[in-house]
């Protein structure tokens, strides 16, 4: 048997060594992506199972809610999808068109625009994260050939982007965090800003409006681009307030996503900057 | 040699299952309310057997919980490194206390853990709206910490029965 006080002091020392550890793990994994490897192999063999076993009671939930439900309601669903589904060919109809005038128009005016996105849903796997944290996970990973920094968006607008990616699931930072910025503008006449998470799935901020910039409640901000990250013209936020200050600069400019951040089951995965495929 | 593997296995398998009720998903206005499994069943283990759970098991399982929360590599190796040398350094003391006094003993722990979260939290600028609500899992942990204890005896006493 050790004696009490040689145990205490190797704990006191073990302690400050992992300290420093941890506080060494900390400051690169804030600063830089060299842990990410780590933390991806430990997400996929580890925790990735976990997760799984985890998610188990609510999919069986779900499936058993799905089999028993009645025979009406899922006649009355499909037929519900069935005109659905018409109407959104009778659009993809006339859009196909209006894509092909408009490459057209651009070439005519020699200008280059590359229109078409590849899209993947993903499910959201029910998993809680750290609640401080604007983020979710997805049941698609690297091999479903999902890269960081891939732009996420649900049938309502832009949902966020990949930050991490595991071998079955990806982790995705909502537009709603407060380190997430996304370049937007004015659907109506074309004004550029930039949306800041503010940790709250409802709200965003517009960053640096000048007080007599042309912005009102009600307006709709679209994704620019121009950070070259997500493809432009996805509908973001939707502006709810705009507060001028006439001491300050700038106006207090607030927005609520279109996207439903807390909400979404089902998720779009986007591989932009592909060329158009078209579907007989 | 066979007696340790049991321990260890037991010990790991029980904070494997706390790490799942951690992600367990709740509905959303449960969420700030989720009790910190992890770490009450880590100070049962420090209190019961502190030769056999020690600052690796702390510092294994924060960075575990780490990459299942999305947090800093880091973040909960620290604190639960922090919680298991506290315990540690007062286990003969902790054990001989009664329920209530180690429920108390029990939340200021959780409360220094979460108080180092939120200093990491405000320096990468995660700062949470309410302080209240931020440190209410320590609070239900307070309130748990008997019963967990209880489970936990339970469990530790039928399957290693040779260390009491």
């Amino acid at each position: 048997m050790q004696s009490l006080f040689q145990q205490n002091l190797s704990l006191t020392f073990r302690l400050v060594v992992i300290s420093v550890l941890c506080l060494v793990l900390m400051t690169i994994d804030h600063r830089n992506d060299a842990l990410k490897g780590f933390r991806s192999t430990l997400g996929s063999y580890l925790v990735y199972p976990m997760q799984y076993i985890v998610s188990l009671p609510s999919r069986f939930l779900e499936w058993s809610g799905n089999s028993m439900a009645a025979h009406q309601s899922i006649m009355e669903e499909n037929a519900r999808l069935y005109d659905e589904n018409l109407q959104l060919k009778a659009q993809q109809l006339k859009l196909l068109s209006l894509q092909q005038e408009n490459s057209r128009l651009r070439e005519l005016l020699r200008a280059s625009s590359q229109v078409g996105e590849d899209i993947l849903i993903a499910e959201v796997v029910r998993v809680d994260q750290d609640y401080y944290k604007q983020q979710i996970v997805i049941n698609k990973g690297k091999v479903h050939h999902v890269y960081p920094g891939q732009p996420v968006i649900d049938a309502k607008g832009v949902l966020g982007q990949v930050v991490e990616v595991y071998q079955y699931t990806a982790d995705v930072l909502l537009i709603s965090d407060p380190s997430h910025a996304l370049p937007v503008q004015n659907n109506r006449n074309g004004v550029r800003t930039i949306s800041q998470g503010k940790g709250n799935p409802n709200e965003l901020d517009l960053l640096h409006i000048p007080n007599n910039t042309d912005l009102k409640p009600g307006d709709l901000l679209i994704s620019s681009g121009l950070g070259g990250r997500f493809p432009p013209n996805y509908p973001v936020a939707v502006i709810a307030e705009v507060v001028i200050q006439p001491g300050l600069p700038f106006a207090k400019v607030t927005a609520t996503p279109t996207a439903e951040l807390d909400r979404s089951r089902e998720v779009l995965l986007v591989w932009p900057n592909q060329q158009p495929e078209y579907h007989e | 040699m066979n007696n340790r593997l049991r321990i260890f296995w037991v010990i790991h398998f029980s904070l494997l299952v706390g790490l799942m009720l951690m992600i367990f998903p709740l509905p959303d206005w449960a969420e700030p309310f989720r009790p910190d499994w992890v770490s009450l069943i880590l100070i049962y283990w420090c209190m019961a057997l502190p030769f056999h759970a020690g600052l690796g098991t702390g510092l294994a399982l924060g960075l575990l919980l780490d990459v299942a929360m999305g947090t800093l590599l880091g973040q909960h190796a620290l604190g639960l490194t922090l919680l298991t040398f506290i315990i540690l350094k007062n286990h003969q003391r902790f054990r001989i206390y009664p329920p209530i006094q180690q429920s108390i003993i029990v939340m200021f722990v959780l409360l220094a853990k979460q108080l180092l979260f939120l200093w990491i939290y405000g320096i990468t600028n995660r700062a949470p709206a309410s302080l209240f609500i931020y440190f209410m899992p320590s609070f239900i942990s307070m309130i748990l910490w008997p019963w967990v204890a209880a489970i936990m005896r339970d469990i530790h006493y039928r399957f290693l029965p040779a260390f009491r």
